[in-house]
């Protein structure tokens, strides 16, 4: 049995971790690959609603948002607790969505002006008199292709 | 003079180092894709054109919602849930039924001349309905298209609509049986500008 016994007074080796480097740094390759980065920080409140139909966004560089909801609890003090809409970073009101749109149109290439999907965030509770008032703005901007952005469901109730 | 050895670089560090930038880029970055209901609007209105549209009233189904989301469809009060078979009916439509809309000889590539219904929905609602009862309408309008394009696109080219759909980008066959099951069953939802009726002002 001393075969066994040889070196009965070392201690364990250390684990090595000689590969830990590289587990992580594929980690962090894979999420760099498949995230994009946050662009805005919301200060409305955004709780989308479901839907059983609907599409995937195919192209994340040709959607722009428009975001509409309560202002968040630390915004309420100035901007009161009626919807409003959030352009990029900051609140905006319906008057801006023309310039927006011919802004957020002139980053984009030529040839892919006509092809931007206005992405509308609006939080559940909102009514719809202030959504109409921005569809109607994008009409007359001529931004059309518009998507309303839903949560997937497998059914909707009453 | 000895040989010196030459020292390794000490790597134990590069572990914290990799997990401070993972951890940075897991907080500043986002990974859910944006999914919604696509629609197009209708292009900006010609003030010098009015547009006098003569449609008869059977091929109109009126839905309307309140500011107490409530739906009026076609005259009935009901509730979305039942929205999606009413719908259906209609759009599918029956010869033989002189409530229902009327039909169109069309000619529709690979199918040679076709009757597709000239069905409209038209979709009215309150300043005061909420988004989410909104989109709950008209997820249930696109719904009745989508489920009524399927059951054709299954019966006629063995296919279900979503197949036909993903296929589209690759075979041009499945691109032209797509273009067919659209034009019989054109997604016509008109919404009409909202109106302050009824409830909480």
């Amino acid at each position: 049995m001393s075969k066994f016994r040889k070196n009965g007074k070392k201690s364990q080796p250390a684990v090595n971790t000689a590969a830990l480097p590289d587990i992580v740094f594929m980690l962090l390759f894979f999420f760099m690959v498949t995230t994009t980065m946050r662009e805005t920080t919301l200060k409305v409140e955004n709780k989308i609603p479901f839907a059983t139909e609907i599409e995937k966004l195919e192209r994340k560089s040709l959607v722009s948002y428009i975001y509409i909801g309560k202002p968040t609890k630390e915004f309420q003090t100035v901007f009161g607790t009626a919807p409003r809409i959030q352009l990029n970073d900051a609140f905006k009101t319906k008057e801006d969505i023309f310039q927006f749109v011919e802004m957020e149109r002139d980053e984009r290439d030529e040839l892919e002006r006509n092809l931007i999907t206005w992405s509308l965030k609006v939080d559940q509770k909102t009514e719809m008199g202030i959504v109409t008032e921005v569809k109607q703005e994008l009409r007359k901007a001529n931004a059309l292709k518009i998507n309303y952005s839903t949560k997937k469901t497998d059914k909707i109730k009453n | 003079m000895a040989k010196r050895e030459i020292q390794e670089i000490n790597a134990g560090s590069m572990a914290d180092i990799a997990f401070l930038l993972l951890i940075f880029f897991l907080v500043t970055t986002t990974m859910d894709t944006d999914t919604g209901l696509i629609r197009r609007l209708p292009p900006p209105p010609d003030p010098d054109r009015i547009d006098e549209f003569d449609v008869k009233k059977r091929n109109v189904f009126e839905v309307l919602v309140n500011a107490n989301n409530q739906i009026l469809a076609k005259g009935d009060y009901i509730q979305v849930t039942e929205l999606r078979a009413k719908v259906k009916d209609f759009i599918k439509s029956d010869p033989n039924n002189p409530t229902l809309p009327e039909f169109k000889e069309e000619e529709i590539e690979g199918l040679g001349l076709f009757p597709v219904s000239k069905q409209i929905i038209s979709l009215q609602n309150d300043n005061g309905t909420s988004y989410d009862m909104y989109i709950k309408v008209q997820n249930e309008l696109v719904g009745a298209y989508n489920e009524l394009r399927n059951e054709f696109a299954q019966q006629k080219f063995g296919k279900t609509y979503q197949e036909l759909q993903q296929q589209a980008g690759a075979s041009e066959k499945a691109e032209r049986q797509l273009d067919a099951v659209k034009k019989v069953y054109p997604q016509r939802i008109s919404e009409a500008e909202p109106k302050k009726i009824g409830g909480a002002e």
